[in-house]
């Protein structure tokens, strides 16, 4: 069976789904929301890979490159305030995270 | 000069607060009235000079409504129907102000009550100086306005708010057709003037309607209207005497009347004897042109007329309030005054309005002082030997009933006028030109005079029923009354001399002038000189054009100072009818009056020859005999509220004290079916429907969906993330959509 784009496309969507389920069906914790939106950058660089080899244009997989340093640093802004949180509230629940309704 | 006779009152309207307040409101009493009585004399000189002097003359302020064809100009109309109306109004405005100060001494509020009583006269003088239609509705809803604020000058009384609205409604009721009416005018004549209209009828011009590519002579146009063909005249006259019904209290528009008496007693006295409801008299006079060529609009004001005649005189029977008593008399005689200018005495009408407006100004002034000396008591059942308590008030009384009741001496003649109080002179008048117009074959005329005659024994006898129920006989009042009447202060005597002296001579002076030997001379073309009015119902229309224009010849012969007006020659007249005309009018001048056509009637009475049966001359004498009689039979014994003919409980007793159940009727069929269509409106319509659907129907589901919307701010994170994620998505499928749809 060959390999083609579409199952690039296929596996990426997959993990696009599930990084998004983790958002809106976890209750428990804000680091697998952290985790989470990991998972979709990951999903959108293998799009990006992907595109840029059937594409034969390497321009993808700067792109690549540039989303992974930014999930990085995103990852790290994104602990420091969990930190933060963490010395406010002792605990980081997300059930009980809804201070922005009032 | 003249504009200070109308705006004397207009000024003291304004000026009557202020005063009060930079100085005291005794201050204000004294301006309003100096102002009145400034401009009742200067009324007299013109009185003098314009109806005994001839000089008529009308005079423009300023333009009011320019607008096309359609002019109005604020103007005074000097002619003698409004000098004489000038006169009546303004002698009685300032007699009635005089006489407040003393009456509204007690109650308080004078400034505010000076004000509205000049305001009324103003519009008053408005109105009867007007020289178009539209200034002349001006003053009609003036003197509307007026006594509404006059008849609830004591808003915190219930019934006196009650009374004003019911006035107010009543009046709105005449004023719908008034106000058609003179659209009507503006339709067929282009104009609301009064010289324009009443030349194009006395010529017979060819008149077009608004709107209609065709027209024709005014006399026999006629107007579809609701699928109906209309003769414009009697269309005209109609509806104007719609208007005149409201305002003069007419039969079935006369309920207002006897609630007004709700108002202070000077307000009865001018407003509803003497002035306002004289503005409908004056107003078929003042177009008499018009229903004197409209046989079937005059036919209407005789029946109304005299109908209202017998009606109030039968209902004032049995009135025990001394100022209902009075206020149905007002009704019955202003049924005189239409009877009379509905059977073409036009003469007579103001006639009677002019020394109706002394004596009936006088009983009322001086019932006012009986309340007052009463200690604001109103019940003749609660009064009796008066007479000894306020001497003064029974002599003025006096005066007043045998002015309204008429006494005199039928046939005798004192320098050319009968002798006898005013109300003899000039109600013997009216009742004998009823006969004459029946004589002539006029419609209704000997219904009149029949009513006339009627409503003179009631009259006499309800008036002295009154007198007795007050003045004599034993008193029924409480000791503390009795032993400490009010007294009666000078300025509410005083005023009611020249009243007193006016209902004793005012008939026998004005006579000559009103109907007598110089009436031609003294109306002077103010109102229309009717020599065609007495044609047969069973002419022909063709015919009756002729007369018409025969009419017009006489007239032109007969008068020769008119003769600059120019007659329009229409063609409709055969030459010999028109010389046959000449004839006549030759005949009716040496006062032979032999022709078989009866034509010179009109003419004749206005020359003051009297070819009536010697028993039609005595009989209102008897009729005043009849009633006096039955009412000192009754009355005169020791004990007066004994039952009569009528007992309680009988049937005409309860028709007549419920006063034949107008009330009641207007309650089930006008005031219930309105109550409820405006309940169930005001409920279901503006309620349910209107608020409903509209400002709180939109209301309510903002606030609903505001509620729901709330819900969405839930605080959540993940909440948020899935709503962006949600319009990314949308977002993205549009516009790849519309890519791709594109290519």
């Amino acid at each position: 069976m060959e390999i083609g784009l579409g199952h690039y496309l296929s596996v990426a969507a997959v993990l696009f789904a599930v990084g998004m389920a983790g958002i809106f069906l976890n209750r428990k914790n804000v680091i697998v929301i952290l985790m989470s939106i990991e998972l979709m950058l990951l999903s959108v660089n293998i799009n990006l890979v992907a595109f840029s080899q059937f594409l034969g244009d390497m321009t993808g997989q700067v792109f690549a490159f540039m989303v992974l340093t930014v999930a990085a640093a995103e990852a790290a802004v994104g602990l420091a305030i969990l930190v933060a949180y963490f010395r406010n509230r002792g605990d980081i629940s997300v059930d009980d995270a809804n201070f922005m309704k009032n | 000069m003249e504009p200070i006779v109308v705006l004397l009152p207009l000024f003291g309207a304004m000026l009557s607060m202020p005063v009060s307040w930079l100085a005291k409101p005794k201050a204000s009493e004294i301006l309003t009235s100096s102002f009145l009585v400034i401009a009742a004399l200067y009324s007299w000189v013109l009185f003098f000079d314009v109806a005994l002097g001839g000089h008529a003359r009308t005079i423009t302020l300023f333009q009011w409504i320019g607008s096309g064809a359609f002019q109005a100009d604020w103007a005074l109309r000097l002619d003698t129907l409004s000098a004489t109306m000038l006169v009546v109004i303004n002698t009685v405005s300032a007699i009635v102000h005089i006489y407040s100060m003393g009456y509204m001494k007690d109650y308080g509020e004078q400034p505010r009550f000076f004000a509205y009583l000049s305001l009324f006269t103003f519009a008053m003088l408005m109105l009867v100086t007007a020289d178009n239609f539209v200034q002349l509705f001006f003053g009609w809803e003036g003197v509307g306005l007026a006594s509404y604020l006059l008849i609830g000058f004591w808003y915190k009384k219930k019934s006196a708010n009650d009374a004003a609205i019911k006035a107010f409604v009543v009046n709105r009721v005449g004023d719908f057709g008034f106000a058609l009416g003179i659209f009507c005018i503006f339709l067929v004549f282009g104009s609301v003037r009064f010289d324009d209209v009443f030349a194009a009828i006395i010529q017979n011009r060819e008149v077009i309607p608004f709107g209609l590519s065709a027209g024709g002579p005014i006399l026999d146009l006629t107007l579809s209207i609701f699928g109906g063909e209309y003769h414009a005249l009697t269309l005209i006259g109609v509806l104007l005497f719609i208007g005149a019904m409201g305002k003069s209290a007419q039969f079935l528009l006369h309920t207002w009347l006897p609630d007004a008496m709700e108002g202070p007693t000077p307000v009865s006295a001018l407003i509803h004897a003497a002035t306002m409801v004289t503005a409908g008299v004056f107003l078929v006079c003042r177009c008499s042109a018009v229903y004197e060529n409209a046989p079937d609009a005059a036919a209407l004001v005789t029946l109304v007329g005299s109908i209202t005649a017998f009606f109030a005189a039968t209902v004032g029977l049995l009135q025990d309030d001394i100022k209902k008593v009075i206020a149905y008399s007002t009704c019955s005689q202003l049924g005189y005054m239409f009877f009379a200018a509905g059977v073409g005495a036009y003469g007579a009408a103001m006639f009677h309005l002019f020394t109706h407006a002394f004596f009936k100004a006088l009983l009322f002034l001086g019932s006012g002082a009986v309340i007052i000396g009463m200690h604001h008591e109103q019940d003749t059942k609660k009064m009796g030997g008066v007479r000894t308590l306020l001497p003064l008030t029974h002599i003025f009384m006096f005066i007043g009933t045998i002015a309204i009741t008429g006494i005199g001496v039928p046939g005798v003649k004192l320098f050319g006028a009968p002798l006898g109080t005013a109300g003899f002179v000039s109600k013997d008048m009216v009742i004998e030109s009823a006969f004459i117009a029946g004589e002539a074959g006029r419609a209704f005329g000997f219904f009149a005079f029949a009513m006339g005659l009627l409503a003179a024994v009631m009259t006499a006898f309800y008036s002295w029923r009154l007198m007795f129920l007050t003045f004599y006989g034993p008193s029924r009042a409480p000791d503390h009354v009795r032993k400490h009447p009010h007294e009666v202060p000078t300025t509410m005597l005083a005023p009611l001399v020249p009243l007193a002296v006016g209902a004793l001579v005012a008939g026998m002076v004005f006579y000559p002038f009103f109907v007598g030997p110089k009436s031609e001379q003294f109306w002077n073309g103010a109102i229309y000189a009717a020599h065609d009015s007495e044609h047969g119902d069973d002419h022909g229309m063709a015919d009756k054009h002729a007369s018409n224009d025969h009419g017009a010849e006489a007239h032109h012969e007969d008068e020769t100072h008119h003769g600059d007006e120019t007659y329009g020659d229409t063609n409709h007249t055969d030459q010999s009818h028109g010389d046959s005309g000449h004839s006549e009018t030759g005949h009716s001048k040496t006062g032979h009056n032999d022709t078989g056509h009866g034509d010179a009637h009109g003419a004749d009475d206005h020359h003051g020859g009297h070819h009536v049966p010697s028993w039609v001359l005595w009989a209102p004498f008897f009729a005043m005999l009849i009633g006096t009689g039955g009412a000192v039979a009754h009355y005169r014994g020791s004990d007066p509220l004994k039952p009569g003919l009528l007992r309680e409980g009988g049937m005409i007793y309860a028709f007549l004290k419920n006063k034949w159940y107008f009330d009641q009727i207007y309650d089930v069929i006008l005031v219930k079916p309105a109550l409820f269509i405006g309940r169930f409106l005001w409920k279901q319509g503006d309620g349910k429907v209107i608020d409903g659907l509209g400002p709180d129907g939109i209301a309510a589901s903002v606030a609903a969906s505001a509620r729901r919307l709330v819900k969405i701010q839930t605080g959540y994170m993940y909440h948020y993330a899935f709503a962006m994620l949600i319009g990314i998505a949308v977002l993205l499928t549009y516009v790849l959509m519309r890519i791709g749809g594109g290519q």
